[in-house]
């Protein structure tokens, strides 16, 4: 049983989504013996130590071989197991892109695959770990749901929802160590229902992932200037949650999708795909990674690089918002 | 119990009834067309598994304890489907259906349990990887069935066919069984001019058992092949050399007929030749 107690989330906050998945996966392996973890080579990236000591016979490592590891865990689904095959997000979803396809799609075997460390994780490693097309990837295939948890408390309910969800699923992870907190207690998480952190009037910043945090800190930078700003944690970004948008695009001027993902089809082209028929919406400010392959570094570099600091954020949100002359009283 | 004679005559009927009903599912497809000669090469390798060797219950397809077969080469799905028919599991009618709009039997097949079709094929290369993680599976739920898996030579050029070689001798799986259909021939011409690669040594590098028979067409070679005993936490492999187009002489070894429209004309000629 996992417990949601502040010790816990503070523990698997300073662990990080990558570690704290092994821990989370071994505390619901312990009451349900059909789960099984396997990985192409990432079981210590993935804090899989102790569910490996714990379970040595449901750890199964394909060695870095990834296409093997989504077909070997297609054929443990069909005999009734449920295997979380765990690789780096971008081998897990481009190396292995045709078996995800094959056997999760095409075939629909119940298995949960998990992109660790997407977006810039892996930080001074460079582009080939980097990942910033596995939303445009996977929302591609068909039947596929699609998490990605914005802290780690959140991360443990995605991968108790998996489990208890019988279809295939990706779960992509973000953010370095320290991932920081956005819920402090236990909360009701359910697939496909997004989250409303923070209402406002004027603005509604939709979210995804690592960028759920950094989108609370910009609201109430936004805040100071007068703007009134909702903040949604789209944590399932297929299906999308329509419902929740369709409420904001008759209240709020501006919508801003911020994701550490490509622009090009992740949450904003999600987005885009729903207000496109829609009568009338507000205009779509999309933050998101640029469409090249710049220069790598450090985590915060590359983030600082692509404009999705706290501070950016903000300013590119009041930027569009003064542009468009949506405001009435901004004070700057 | 029936002897070993028996049983061969029993495959024999089955791989005979096997290759008419290919015939006519092929000509079913029209100017469509049919991979026919990638079915026929495998027709006495599926008949033996169906007819001598598999675990299963025709009027149960589903039961927990059956042995698994899992055609990896798509190409072949025609061949699959007629043992499926003569083997009781699914009817007559339903083989002709085959090739329909919308229909279950499609020219690559896709997993439908409930008529014994374990898996989804088509793409290559991707069908060990699952009868080895179905394998795995196995001694994970104490559940003692086999898995079989049958790959084209041609198919072996994928990359992901070894990274499942490579795996399953580490998990000491002795209840797969993989065979090659070595009819040395694929889409571009022989497969020595497209790729050439030395299968034997390649599977005994990789950890395998290594069983090559001399004619794939040879039901009694087939059946040693498979009954021989294992060796403990090894994966076999029967490499197994056929000739493409088998029983219809002027499909044999054409690579006209890797994928060839079958006329009426054409059908007639070839039944005729197996009926003699």
């Amino acid at each position: 049983m996992i417990e949601y107690n502040s010790k816990n989330i503070r523990a698997w906050s300073l662990l990080g989504q990558a570690r704290s998945l092994g821990n989370t996966l071994l505390e619901l392996a312990k009451d349900n013996y059909k789960i099984i973890a396997v990985t192409s080579d990432m079981a210590k990236t993935s804090g899989l130590d102790r569910f490996g000591k714990t379970f040595p016979d449901r750890l199964i490592n394909t060695g870095i071989a990834e296409q093997n590891m989504v077909g070997i865990s297609a054929g443990l689904a069909t005999e009734g197991l449920i295997p979380f095959a765990i690789s780096f997000a971008s081998f897990s979803t481009m190396r292995a892109c045709e078996p995800t396809r094959h056997f999760l799609g095409y075939m629909q075997r119940n298995v949960k695959l998990v992109g660790v460390s997407s977006g810039f994780a892996t930080g001074i490693f460079g582009h080939t770990h980097y990942c910033k097309e596995d939303f445009a990837i996977m929302r591609a295939i068909s039947g596929m749901v699609i998490i990605s948890p914005a802290d780690c408390t959140e991360l443990s309910k995605a991968l108790e929802a998996a489990v208890n969800y019988n279809g295939p699923v990706y779960i992509r992870l973000t953010g370095q160590m320290n991932n920081p907190i956005v819920y402090k207690k236990d909360y009701s998480f359910e697939i496909g229902k997004a989250i409303k952190l923070k209402s406002g009037a004027d603005i509604t910043i939709i979210a995804i992932g690592s960028m759920v945090y950094n989108s609370i800190k910009a609201s109430e930078l936004l805040e100071q200037k007068g703007i009134s700003t909702s903040v949604i944690d789209m944590h399932t970004i297929k299906p999308l949650d329509t419902s929740i948008i369709d409420s904001e695009i008759s209240s709020s001027k501006l919508i801003v999708s911020v994701e550490e993902h490509s622009k090009i089809g992740g949450l904003g082209g999600a987005i885009a795909e729903h207000l496109s028929t829609c009568k009338q919406h507000p205009v779509l400010l999309r933050l998101g990674i640029d469409d090249d392959f710049q220069k790598a570094g450090s985590y915060l570099y590359v983030i600082e690089q692509n404009q999705l600091l706290t501070e950016q954020i903000a300013s590119n949100i009041l930027k569009q918002y003064l542009k468009l002359k949506l405001h009435t009283n901004v004070s700057i | 119990m029936k002897d070993t004679m028996e049983l061969i005559k029993n495959c024999e009927g089955i791989a005979m009834r096997m290759r008419k009903n290919s015939l006519k599912m092929a000509l079913l497809t029209g100017n469509n067309g049919a991979h026919l000669g990638s079915c026929l090469s495998i027709v006495e390798i599926i008949a033996t598994l169906y007819g001598g060797v598999m675990n299963y219950k025709p009027n149960d397809p589903v039961w927990k304890g059956r042995d698994r077969f899992i055609l990896s080469k798509g190409h072949g799905s025609i061949a699959l489907y007629s043992a499926l028919e003569a083997s009781g599991i699914i009817n007559e009618e339903k083989l002709f259906t085959f090739a329909q709009n919308g229909g279950d039997l499609l020219c690559t097949s896709h997993i439908i349990p409930e008529l014994g079709l374990e898996y989804s094929n088509g793409t290559l290369g991707f069908g060990l990887s699952y009868g080895a993680g179905l394998a795995l599976a196995a001694y994970k739920t104490n559940n003692p069935f086999n898995v079989y898996v049958l790959l084209g030579d041609g198919e072996c050029n994928e990359g992901s066919i070894w990274e499942a070689a490579m795996s399953a001798p580490h998990f000491k799986l002795s209840n797969l069984i993989a065979i090659v259909d070595l009819n040395s021939m694929q889409s571009d011409g022989k497969a020595s001019d497209v790729l050439e690669i030395n299968l034997e040594n390649m599977w005994k590098g990789f950890g395998w058992e290594v069983i090559k028979i001399e004619d794939g067409h040879n039901i009694s070679q087939l059946l040693n092949s498979f009954t021989k005993p294992r060796i403990e936490g090894k994966p076999r492999v029967i490499i197994a050399p056929t000739i493409k187009g088998k029983g219809i002489s002027f499909m044999e070894n054409n690579s006209e007929w890797h994928y060839g429209v079958v006329t009426k004309e054409v059908f007639e000629k070839a039944m005729i030749e197996l009926s003699c």
